[in-house]
């Protein structure tokens, strides 16, 4: 440091001989000379003080790695406990298995294929509910939300049933169908029937008028008002009955696989629980949870292309 | 005023109301209104709010029918909507979830393109073409609206207040646009305004209508382009205010000249 300072300081005296070399004509000029070598001083002095343990950037970098690992943390630190109480023999395996067994029982079934089978399974059904569902309730919504007379026929029924939880339904609905794959289906599609029904009736009749009416003076057939006007107008809607759907979709195939099912996630778990498999268990509670959230991003990412020219979704 | 025949434009139409009236249950909005507007003639409608000349622009639009007397275009009869009117509209009336360049090629086949691009160069948004409406500003949305409206080469432009969401500049700009793209088309116009400076500024003929019925039809010999600091301008766009205002002695205070540009001129940056 002190043979950094003697530079400096030589520097300066240098700058002083500059100086006297070169005198300065005016005033102002000597004195903007002199400010000048004041603030190559003060900096240079800052530098030497500094340069040898220096800590700031690296500092800077452990604590952006700390802010985005600091949310990590407790869930982190819950498995670690999770686990160690479960090898030290504090946690019975019947209540909560280890988590790096729970690891084990998902790469054995996704191994022997097992895992696939039931994931697809569950997936068709709830797909194919939410398509017969959601597509009456579209279709419906549509027309309903399109032409007054049907609203006034329809409308006011569809909005009494509503009022029924689907899940209330569980009794009447294996009277009917007993307790087969049409049962699940049947309240799959009820249950996603309504979100979509209701947003997509309350889209078209908030499609902005004056549109519409600029539409029909721009020559616009019926069919080319309602593909360019009316549904892209009510597109925004839609897509949040649909996530609504998504939401209930999942919960309702739950219910409903856990109640009986022959194959699928639900089967899976009901079957392990038999046998207290709990790490099997605790695979199908997770494998839903991220079905959940696929359905969740997909339906995002639908919103993220067809609203792209919504500046709220940009 | 007809248009010369160097224009090359199409044309415009022969608007005539004779004894036109209309009604929405028991209140009269417009009665008895005779009307005559030459093809190509530039015609400004003006008066106060709820007077009954937007319910006139709609008749002529056919997107309402009158119910009484009668409303030619070319000597046909009005009845709904027709090919060869077109309309802008108060607010611009671009779907948000197309781009401004399939705005403006709303209802023409996949072969507009290429005009549509055309017209929006002319409205000066030839490098906007892939822009979301959302981000453009209100005048630039309104010239998209026009350009959407001129893409149909419509023989009867209707203009409802169009620029009447528009700060000073802009309109001024708007008004010099609408102008030259009326010269180059030779479409027969028709805007309503509550503006007496825009309509002095842009119509062969300023209309009052006061009531429900016609109070006024004063033809504007100014030549074009028009410049607002001119004296006479001013007087005629005086005259015109005071009896929109019904002010029986025009009193000296009534200084509308506040918007007009100095004698030099002024350049409106875009």
């Amino acid at each position: 440091m002190t043979t950094l300072n003697t530079t400096a300081d030589e520097l300066v005296d240098k700058g002083d001989l500059f100086l006297d070399v070169f005198p300065p004509e005016t005033d102002r000029e000597r004195a903007l000379a002199l400010s000048h070598l004041a603030n190559a001083e003060q900096s240079w002095a800052v530098n030497i003080a500094l340069t040898p343990i220096d800590w700031r950037p690296l500092l800077h970098v452990l604590g952006i790695v700390l802010q985005r690992l600091l949310p990590w943390l407790v869930p982190l630190t819950l498995v670690v406990v999770w686990q160690l109480s479960s090898t030290l023999g504090w946690l019975s395996t019947r209540v909560l298995p280890a988590p790096l067994s729970v690891l084990d029982a998902a790469w054995g079934l996704a191994a022997s294929g097992e895992l696939w089978t039931h994931v697809r399974i569950s997936a068709g059904r709830a797909l194919l509910g939410l398509a017969v569902g959601g597509g009456l309730g579209l279709v419906l919504g549509l027309l309903t939300g399109s032409v007054r007379w049907l609203e006034t026929l329809l409308d006011s029924t569809i909005q009494m049933v509503r009022n029924i939880p689907a899940l209330a339904l569980i009794p009447l609905v294996i009277l009917w169908f007993g307790i087969e794959e049409s049962a699940k289906l049947f309240l799959i599609s009820v249950a996603v029937f309504f979100p979509i029904y209701i947003n997509t009736f309350h889209g078209i009749r908030n499609v902005d008028p004056g549109l519409i009416e600029m539409g029909r003076t721009y020559g616009l057939s019926r069919w080319g008002l309602y593909r360019q006007i009316i549904l892209p107008g009510a597109m925004s809607s839609i897509l949040v009955g649909l996530r609504f759907s998504l939401g209930l979709m999942w919960v309702i195939l739950i219910v409903a696989e856990t109640i009986s099912a022959q194959a699928g996630i639900g089967y899976l778990t009901m079957n392990a629980r038999e046998f207290l498999q709990t790490d099997v268990v605790l695979v199908g509670i997770l494998l839903y949870a991220a079905l959940g959230k696929l359905a969740d991003v997909f339906a995002k990412g639908l919103e993220k292309y067809w609203l792209r020219w919504h500046p709220g979704y940009q | 005023m007809t248009q010369d025949n160097t224009s090359t434009g199409q044309g415009g139409v022969r608007v005539q109301a004779r004894a036109l009236g209309k009604s929405y249950g028991k209140r009269q909005v417009l009665q008895g209104t005779e009307l005559l507007i030459e093809p190509g003639e530039f015609v400004a409608i003006v008066g106060r709010s709820g007077c009954g000349k937007s319910t006139l622009l709609r008749l002529v639009a056919g997107l309402e029918p009158a119910t009484q007397g009668e409303l030619l275009l070319d000597g046909q009869a009005v009845k709904g909507l027709n090919d060869h009117t077109r309309i802008m509209f108060q607010e611009a009336r671009l779907l948000p979830w197309r781009r401004v360049l399939d705005n403006v090629a709303l209802g023409l086949p996949e072969s507009g393109k290429t005009a549509a691009a055309q017209v929006l160069e002319q409205v000066g948004l030839g490098d906007r073409q892939k822009e979301w409406p959302a981000r453009l500003s209100g005048g630039q949305r309104q010239r998209v609206a026009l350009a959407r409206a001129l893409v149909h080469k419509p023989q009867l432009l209707l203009l409802d207040e169009p620029l009447g969401a528009l700060d000073a500049l802009t309109r001024i700009e708007m008004h010099e646009l609408i102008e030259n793209l009326w010269k180059t088309h030779g479409f027969t116009a028709l805007l309503v305004t509550h503006d007496v400076q825009e309509a002095v500024a842009l119509a062969d003929r300023v209309i009052l209508i006061e009531d429900g019925a016609i109070a006024l039809d004063e033809r504007i010999d100014l030549a074009r382009p028009r410049s607002r600091g001119d004296a006479h301008f001013a007087a005629i766009e005086k005259r015109i205010l005071d009896r929109v205002l019904q002010r029986e002695d025009p009193e000296p205070s009534v200084d509308t000249s506040w918007i007009s540009p100095p004698a030099g001129g002024l350049r409106w940056a875009i």
